[in-house]
C-alpha cells in the first residue's frame, strides 16, 4: 500500500453550534440554513466565497445536498452528501480537506443538522435501513438501545466492566456539560442517580442512552493561508482515517475500524497517544467510548475498565474526554452528533472553550462512529487536530 | 421456568376491550422468503448456490462472493446466545403494551448472527439455543430463540404465546360436528385444553352418529348451525361471536364427478353453497367480532381455520366440481386473511389430501385419517403456522405443484 499523503496546510475553523432544542417544528433545512448562516456570519465570508459544501442529515428527505443548494441559494463548485450518521463529521472533514488540497474548492462548509419532531425519532428507527426494518425493528422496536444493550452486556461479561465504570464516564461528561452553554442537560448527575435510573434495555438505564433532539453543527475547511487571511482562529488537521464495516466476521461487535486504522492515523499525524491532550469520542452509549479508548490505542483491548478506573475524565482530569459533555449530556441532534466532538476539538485548540478549556491543549483527537445498520455500528473514523 | 397458564377469569363486560395493535410489519420483498417458509412452519435462510455461505439478514447478493444465486434452505437453528436483554422501553405500540420483552443476539452454528425474540426458559448468555421462525401477529416471520431442549410448559411462555394460536384455554367454534373430521377435532381440542367448545350441527332435530359422545364432553355445547342459512349463521354469531377465539370451519359438501358425468348444476351449486358461500356467510358474521377481539388479554381471538383441500391448488377431474368449490374457498380465504390481519387474527388454511371418508371411497390409499387431520390442525395452531398440508398425498401434490404446476395439471387429467 502506498504511503498516504498528509493533510499539510489544511485548516479547520469557525466551529458553529446552532443551539439544540428537544423538539422542533422546523424542518432539517431550517437547521442547516442556520448552521451555514452562522458560519458565514462568524467568518465574514459571503455565500459566494464558500465554494464547497458537505451536508449530513437524517431528516432532510426527500432532499439531499443537491436540493439544499437551491433551497439555500448557493452555487458550490464542489458538493458532497455525507449521510454516514455518527461518522459524518470525520468523513466530511477528510473529503473537504482533500478538495481544498487539490484546489477543487477553496472554502468548504461542512454542515450537519437534524430536526426532531415529536414522532420523527420513531419514524427514523422504523425505516433506518433495509436490514433494520427486516431484522431488528420488528423485535421490540427498541432502536439502538436494544443493539447497544447486547454490546454492553457482552462487553461487561467478557472484560469485567461494571455499571460503575460506565457511570464514571457519564458523570464526568455531565460535569463538563455544565460548563457548555448549549448542553440540554443542565443539572449535575450523581453516580447514584445514574445507577438507579429506570431500566431501558438491560443492562442499559436511562443515562446510558442519548436523548434525540434537534440541532446543527458546522465548521469550515480551508487552507491555513486562507484562514490566516480571514483572521479566523483555526486548528491544523494532522491526520484522519475512516474504515467501514470492519471485522464483519466478529460474531458480536467488540471493536471497530479504528483498530485497523490507528497506526496509519498516528503515523500520518506524526504524534503518539501520549501527545494527545484531550479526546472527543462518539458516545451514543458509554460502552462505545470505552471501545474507542481501546481501539485508538489509549489502552489495550479489554483494558478499558482498568483504564477508566485509573483516570479522571473531566476537562481538568487526567484524561480530558468529551469536554463539552458529549452527546450523552448535550443531546443527540441526529447527524450533527457526528460533528459534536470535532466542533468541540476546534474550540479547545483555538482557546474558545471557556470554563471547560483543557489547560495547554495542543493536540486533540475526535472520533466518529455510526449507522447501526443491523447488529453493529458500521462506520468509524478519527481525526487528529493541532493548534497552529 | 415457565409458569403454567391458569384458566383466565371470566371477562368483566364493563371494562373496555383493548384494541388490537400489530408489531411492525414492513418487510423488503426479499425478506418475505423468511415469511413464506415460516407460514409452513419452516425456518429457512438464504444459502449461496455458488459458495455455500449462509446469509442473514435476507439480501440480494452473497456477502461472501457477490453471487446473486441465493436459495432459501431449511436450517436446524442451532446456535449460541451471545447476549440477551430485557426491553423496558419500546417505540412501538404493540411492544409497549407487552413490556418487559426479552431479546437475544444469537450466533447460528452455520455462521450468521441474528436478533431473536428470546424464550423465558433460555438461561442468560452464554447459552445454547434453538432458533425457529414464527409468524408474528402482523403475519410476518420473526425469529424466536427457544431453549435447546424442551422445558415444562414452554408453550405457555408469555412471549411465545404471542406468536402461536395454542388452543389451551381458548374458546373454539367447530362449525360442523357431524363429520368425522369435525368429531375428531372436537376431541382433539378438548384434549388440548380448550376452555369451551361450541359445536355446530345442521339438523338439531336428529342425533348424528357420535352425538352422545361429543355431548358428554364437559367443554362442549352443541348449537344448531347451518352455514347455508344466513339467518342461522347470524343468530349464532349474535349469540357467541363476541367470545370465539378460534373458529374452525369444517362444514363441507363433497360429491364425486366432474362436468360430463353428472347432468345439471344442482350438486355443484350445493358444493358452492357450503364450501364457498358458507365461508363467506361465516366470515361476514363472525369476522367483525373476532377483529375487535384480537388483543383481548391472555385468550384473545387468534385464529380462523379453513378446511380446504389439496384439490384447491390444482383441479382433480374425478372430483372436479368439488375441486372448483375448494379453489373458490381458498381464494376467499386469502381475502379473509387480508381482512383479519389488521387485528392479528391468523387465517390457517388446511389443504389435506383425500380424507379417509365415504366420499373418497374409491380413491386408493394413502388417505388422511380424520384423527390424524385433527392432530395436524391442533399442531398447526400450536406452532402458529398458516398453511398446512397434512398427509403424504398433500405433501406430494404440493411438491409436484411447486415444481411444475403445468405438469401436475397434465398428470391429474391422465
Amino acid at each position: 500500500m502506498s504511503a498516504r499523503r498528509g493533510y499539510d496546510g489544511v485548516a479547520v475553523a469557525v466551529p458553529v453550534t446552532v443551539p439544540y432544542v428537544r423538539y422542533s417544528v422546523r424542518s432539517a433545512h431550517w437547521w442547516l440554513a442556520r448552521a451555514l448562516g452562522e458560519a458565514l456570519k462568524r467568518s465574514g465570508l459571503k455565500k459566494t466565497d464558500v465554494d464547497g459544501l458537505t451536508v449530513s442529515s437524517f431528516t432532510l428527505a426527500p432532499d439531499t445536498a443537491i436540493g439544499l443548494t437551491q433551497h439555500l441559494g448557493v452555487s458550490p463548485r464542489w458538493l458532497d452528501h455525507v449521510p454516514l450518521g455518527g461518522a459524518s463529521g470525520v468523513v466530511a472533514l477528510r473529503r473537504a480537506a482533500r478538495a481544498v488540497q487539490a484546489g477543487d474548492a477553496e472554502v468548504v462548509a461542512c454542515i450537519a443538522g437534524d430536526t426532531n419532531h415529536v414522532d420523527s425519532f420513531r419514524l427514523t428507527l422504523a425505516n433506518f435501513s433495509q436490514f433494520a426494518r427486516d431484522a431488528v425493528y420488528p423485535y421490540g422496536a427498541g432502536g439502538p438501545n436494544a443493539s447497544f444493550s447486547f454490546l454492553t452486556a457482552h462487553y461487561m461479561r467478557t472484560y469485567g466492566a461494571t455499571r460503575e465504570d460506565f457511570g464514571k464516564l457519564c458523570v464526568a461528561q455531565r460535569a463538563n456539560a455544565l460548563k457548555y452553554p448549549h448542553a440540554l442537560f443542565k443539572k449535575p448527575l450523581a453516580l447514584e442517580e445514574y445507577l438507579s435510573a429506570r431500566p431501558i434495555a438491560e443492562p442499559l438505564r436511562l443515562f446510558d442512552c442519548v436523548m434525540p433532539c434537534a440541532g446543527a453543527e458546522a465548521f469550515l475547511v480551508l487552507s491555513e493561508d486562507r484562514a490566516r487571511s480571514l483572521n479566523a482562529p483555526y486548528a491544523r488537521l494532522l491526520g484522519a482515517v475512516e474504515r467501514h464495516n470492519a471485522f464483519p466476521s466478529d460474531p458480536i461487535q467488540m471493536r471497530a475500524g479504528w483498530a485497523l486504522e490507528r497506526e496509519a492515523l498516528y503515523a500520518q499525524a506524526g504524534v503518539g497517544t501520549g501527545d494527545i491532550d484531550f479526546v472527543e469520542t462518539y458516545d451514543d452509549y458509554p460502552v462505545i467510548s470505552v471501545m474507542q479508548f481501546e481501539d485508538l490505542g489509549f489502552c489495550g483491548k479489554g483494558e478499558g475498565p482498568a483504564f477508566v478506573r485509573a483516570n479522571t475524565f473531566t476537562h481538568d482530569g487526567s484524561f480530558p474526554h468529551n469536554t463539552s459533555g458529549g452527546q450523552l449530556s448535550v443531546g443527540q441532534a441526529g447527524a450533527a452528533g457526528g460533528f459534536l466532538g470535532l466542533v468541540e476539538a476546534i474550540r479547545q485548540l483555538t482557546g474558545e472553550a471557556g470554563g471547560r478549556q483543557v489547560a495547554g491543549a495542543n493536540v486533540g483527537l475526535a472520533s466518529g462512529f455510526g449507522m447501526i445498520n443491523f447488529d453493529r455500528g458500521l462506520g468509524s473514523g478519527a481525526a487528529i487536530l493541532a493548534a497552529p | 421456568m415457565t409458569q403454567p397458564l391458569v384458566r383466565p377469569k371470566r371477562k368483566n363486560p364493563v371494562l373496555r376491550t383493548r384494541l388490537p395493535t400489530l408489531p411492525p410489519g414492513t418487510r423488503s420483498r426479499v425478506a418475505l422468503g423468511l415469511t413464506a417458509a415460516a407460514a409452513e412452519g419452516r425456518f429457512a435462510l438464504q444459502v449461496c448456490r455458488d459458495c455455500g455461505a449462509v446469509q442473514y439478514p435476507p439480501r440480494e447478493a452473497c456477502q461472501a462472493c457477490l453471487s446473486v444465486r441465493l436459495d432459501w434452505r431449511a436450517q436446524d437453528g442451532a446456535g449460541a446466545l451471545l447476549a440477551d436483554t430485557v426491553l423496558h422501553h419500546s417505540n412501538d405500540l404493540f411492544f409497549r403494551e407487552r413490556l418487559p420483552w426479552r431479546l437475544g443476539l444469537v450466533r447460528l452454528d452455520v455462521g450468521a448472527a441474528v436478533v431473536a425474540h428470546l424464550h423465558g426458559d433460555v438461561p442468560p448468555a452464554p447459552a445454547r439455543v434453538r432458533v425457529t421462525a414464527r409468524l408474528d401477529r402482523a403475519g410476518q416471520a420473526v425469529l424466536v430463540a427457544l431453549p435447546e431442549k424442551e422445558t415444562p410448559h414452554m408453550a405457555d411462555d408469555r412471549q411465545l404465546r404471542e406468536f402461536t394460536c395454542d388452543p389451551k384455554f381458548r374458546k373454539i367454534l367447530v362449525t360442523d360436528g357431524k363429520t368425522a373430521v369435525g368429531q375428531a377435532l372436537v376431541k382433539a381440542f378438548a384434549a388440548a385444553g380448550a376452555d369451551l367448545l361450541w359445536v355446530g350441527h345442521t339438523e338439531p332435530w336428529k342425533k348424528f352418529a357420535g352425538f352422545d359422545e361429543l355431548a358428554a364432553l364437559p367443554q362442549v355445547t352443541l348449537l344448531p348451525l347451518d352455514v347455508t342459512d344466513s339467518k342461522s349463521v347470524r343468530e349464532i354469531a349474535a349469540e357467541i361471536g363476541g367470545k370465539v377465539d378460534i373458529l374452525v370451519n369444517t362444514a363441507e359438501y363433497h360429491r364425486t364427478f366432474g362436468i360430463g358425468n353428472r347432468p345439471g348444476v344442482e350438486t355443484a351449486r350445493a358444493e358452492m353453497d357450503v364450501n364457498y358461500f358458507g365461508l363467506l356467510r361465516l366470515a361476514q358474521e363472525f369476522g367483525p367480532a373476532m377483529r375487535s377481539r384480537g388483543s383481548d388479554g391472555q385468550s384473545s381471538a387468534v385464529a380462523w381455520v379453513n378446511l380446504l383441500s389439496i384439490y384447491a391448488l390444482a383441479n382433480f377431474p374425478p372430483h372436479g366440481t368439488f375441486s372448483a368449490s375448494k379453489a373458490a374457498a381458498h381464494s376467499l380465504a386469502q381475502c379473509l386473511r387480508a381482512e383479519l390481519r389488521p387485528a392479528g387474527v391468523r387465517v390457517v388454511n388446511v389443504f389435506p389430501g383425500p380424507i379417509d371418508d365415504e366420499w373418497n371411497q374409491l380413491l386408493l390409499p394413502p388417505k388422511v385419517a380424520p384423527e390424524a387431520l385433527a392432530r395436524a390442525i391442533v399442531q398447526a395452531l400450536r406452532d402458529g403456522v398458516e398453511d398446512v398440508y397434512p398427509g403424504d398425498v398433500a405433501q406430494e401434490w404440493l411438491e409436484r405443484w411447486r415444481e411444475n404446476p403445468k405438469a401436475l395439471e397434465r398428470e391429474l387429467s391422465a
